[in-house]
């Protein structure tokens, strides 16, 4: 288990928060969406904080304006990987921006094993420091539910 | 001094008829070219706004265009040898002056400078000119450089920020909110053992950065390598715990360039994401570590200590707009422009623009916020303002609805201070950050219902309740010196 203050991973805009209701969720989408952002759903079961490229669960969706629809391709991805992280992504195609404008945690394993810390020590005090992910020691698939 | 004063009076513009123009003796600058009320500022040129009080007697074209000179080509006397240049392309030109709001005795002056005045590439260079010798000139009571608009050609010759705000978020996976640090207290005195615990319980806690204040180098009690040591044990140890990129700004200012280096190399080969400098290291070195910053794909912190000798003072000395356009072209990815709302100088309005001159794509001429000009950016990254100085997870609201989402703000006290310690005292900022950034994104009126949705938040977070408890009342609610000259201003109301 993690030990941090909220014993999770807190990636993402809300992870000090309570779990957000799909209400609440479907509030922050409209907001992504009134400000023109196209959003994405992720999912992974590797959440090491380098991990960049989670999973798409399908393209973004760049032509879908409603939060209820949005919402329900969440809910579509939990019940296809309830295991598994899965965040909401949202690019803004703003030029100078072109990046995410919003990012938070949707769905969330169980139990979240965390990570360790591998100290190499080399020459003089120097430390090179590895993030291992407890999870990722199993093969893909098989990293859920533990 | 007589050259403003006592010289011969043939008129009141430049004087064309070459031989008297170049007489042995003294004229007015205004005589020698340096006053040109019909001059239009070409796109290339660079154009500053400055705050001229003259001495008494002196006339406010007369002390402009002496502005312009002493910043451009002139000396104080005639000289034959102009003749064998283009002089009247070196020469900057005073083109309006104009009466400061309700400030009897102070006038604003626009002069315009031929981009043939200024090195490419480099800071030093222009300010060696527009903030050399003139601000000593004795005609001058006092001298201030209020803003400068910058051509896009000159722009252009500049890097910019070596890593900038959009890529520094994709870099630390952080979107859609404001960035999270503290300042290690106390300053100085800790040794590396006990300033890694600080550094570990704060970024454990929630925070995103932790940063070494300006005045932490290499004194005795902590030496630089053993502060990034055990520094660097504590990020990966809380990036382990929390499962998020986290980082410190090791402060690598050094007595010489070569220090620096071999600072910023350690703490790169350490796995840092993040070095830190202080403004008093100067442009040239600001320049070499935004290079080397390029080079490594590391992010490049800029403390502003020292600015307020020079821009505090709204009579004489250069605005902290002007500082922040140099800095954003010399190349920083952060820099601390000031919190509206904490124990350090700097009026809301005023300091809205200097955040704007850090991350506008075109700022736009905006005078209730200081800005005089428009400025065009040219896709040049943008630096991310950093909030630091007295600030508490109480004032979240004001903070999110003053800046935004671009800025880190540095809670340094507000964290380490908390009564149920360093951990909690990040708790607290974090919630606090997340709770009113999801209240707004819900559509709510952060600004009337902040103290609300803070109270609501520490129903569930007690060490929330905690920080509202012990900081909640505190405010430095004075007023600014540096103020707009166009609005009237006003303290943030807590």
């Amino acid at each position: 288990m993690m030990t941090n203050p909220v014993r999770k991973i807190t990636q993402g805009q809300f992870s000090f928060l309570p779990e957000l209701t799909d209400a609440e969720i479907a509030l922050q989408i409209q907001y992504g969406l009134d400000r023109g952002y196209a959003w994405s759903i992720e999912y992974t079961d590797d959440p090491h904080p380098r991990n960049t490229f989670w999973e798409m669960f399908g393209m973004p969706m760049f032509d879908l304006k409603d939060a209820a629809g949005v919402l329900a391709e969440v809910n579509s991805c939990r019940q296809t990987f309830p295991q598994h992280y899965i965040r909401l992504v949202a690019f803004d195609a703003t030029r100078g921006i072109e990046s995410i404008g919003m990012s938070f945690i949707v769905n969330r394993p169980a139990k979240e094993p965390g990570f360790g810390l591998i100290r190499q020590e080399l020459h003089g005090r120097t430390m090179r420091y590895t993030v291992h992910s407890y999870a990722s020691g199993r093969p893909e698939g098989e990293r859920g539910g533990n | 001094m007589s050259t403003v004063t006592e010289a011969r009076n043939d008129g009141p513009t430049a004087i064309k008829d070459t031989k008297r123009r170049y007489k042995a003796g003294v004229i007015k600058y205004r005589q020698m070219g340096y006053w040109d009320p019909d001059y239009v500022p070409k796109p290339t040129d660079t154009v500053c706004l400055f705050r001229i009080t003259p001495q008494d007697g002196v006339d406010p074209i007369e002390a402009a265009a002496a502005v312009a000179g002493e910043s451009s080509t002139a000396t104080w006397t005639v000289v034959w040898t102009d003749r064998l240049t283009a002089c009247d392309n070196y020469r900057a030109k005073a083109f309006k002056v104009e009466p400061v709001p309700n400030n009897p005795g102070q006038v604003f002056a626009w002069i315009a400078y031929d981009i043939i005045l200024f090195e490419e590439g480099s800071i030093a260079n222009m300010t060696a000119s527009l903030i050399g010798n003139v601000f000593g000139f004795k005609p001058l009571k006092a001298l201030r450089l209020e803003d400068i608009q910058i051509p896009v050609a000159y722009v252009k010759t500049f890097a910019g920020p070596p890593t900038g705000l959009i890529v520094e978020r994709e870099r630390l996976d952080k979107f859609g909110r404001p960035l999270l640090g503290a300042t290690t207290k106390p300053k100085l005195g800790l040794s590396g053992r006990n300033y890694g615990r600080v550094i570990y319980e704060g970024l454990k806690g929630g925070l995103d950065f932790m940063k070494d204040d300006e005045n932490i180098n290499s004194q005795p009690f902590m030496h630089w390598r053993d502060r990034f040591l055990y520094v660097m044990d504590a990020v990966n140890k809380a990036s382990a715990a929390t499962g998020e990129v986290k980082g410190s700004y090791l402060n690598v200012t050094a007595g010489t360039m070569e220090g620096m280096y071999e600072r910023a190399e350690f703490a790169r080969e350490l796995g840092s994401v993040v070095v830190m400098i202080d403004l008093v290291v100067g442009w040239t070195a600001i320049q070499s570590m935004s290079h080397w910053a390029r080079r490594n794909d590391m992010i490049l912190h800029m403390h502003r200590a020292g600015h307020g000798t020079y821009t505090r003072q709204k009579t004489h000395g250069i605005s902290f707009r002007v500082i922040a356009k140099w800095l954003r072209l010399a190349g920083v990815d952060h820099l601390h422009a000031g919190t509206a709302v904490g124990k350090l100088e700097g009026d809301p309005a005023t300091v809205q623009g200097y955040y704007n001159v850090c991350r506008d794509a075109f700022t736009r001429q905006d005078l209730p916020r200081g800005i005089f000009f428009d400025q065009d950016w040219c896709d040049i990254r943008k630096v991310m303002p950093v909030a630091s100085g007295g600030i508490h997870a109480g004032q979240m609201h004001q903070l999110l609805d003053l800046f935004g989402d671009d800025v880190v703000l540095q809670f340094g006290g507000g964290t380490i201070g908390h009564p149920g310690g360093i951990q909690a005292g990040a708790v607290a900022n974090r919630v606090a950050l997340e709770a009113m950034v999801k209240a707004r994104n819900e559509g709510k009126d952060i600004r009337a219902e902040g103290e609300e949705i803070l109270r609501r938040a520490a129903r569930f977070c007690s060490p929330l309740q905690q920080a509202l408890d012990t900081w909640g009342e505190i405010t430095f609610n004075y007023t600014s010196t540096d103020t707009s000259d166009f609005t009237p201003t006003l303290a943030v109301a807590h």
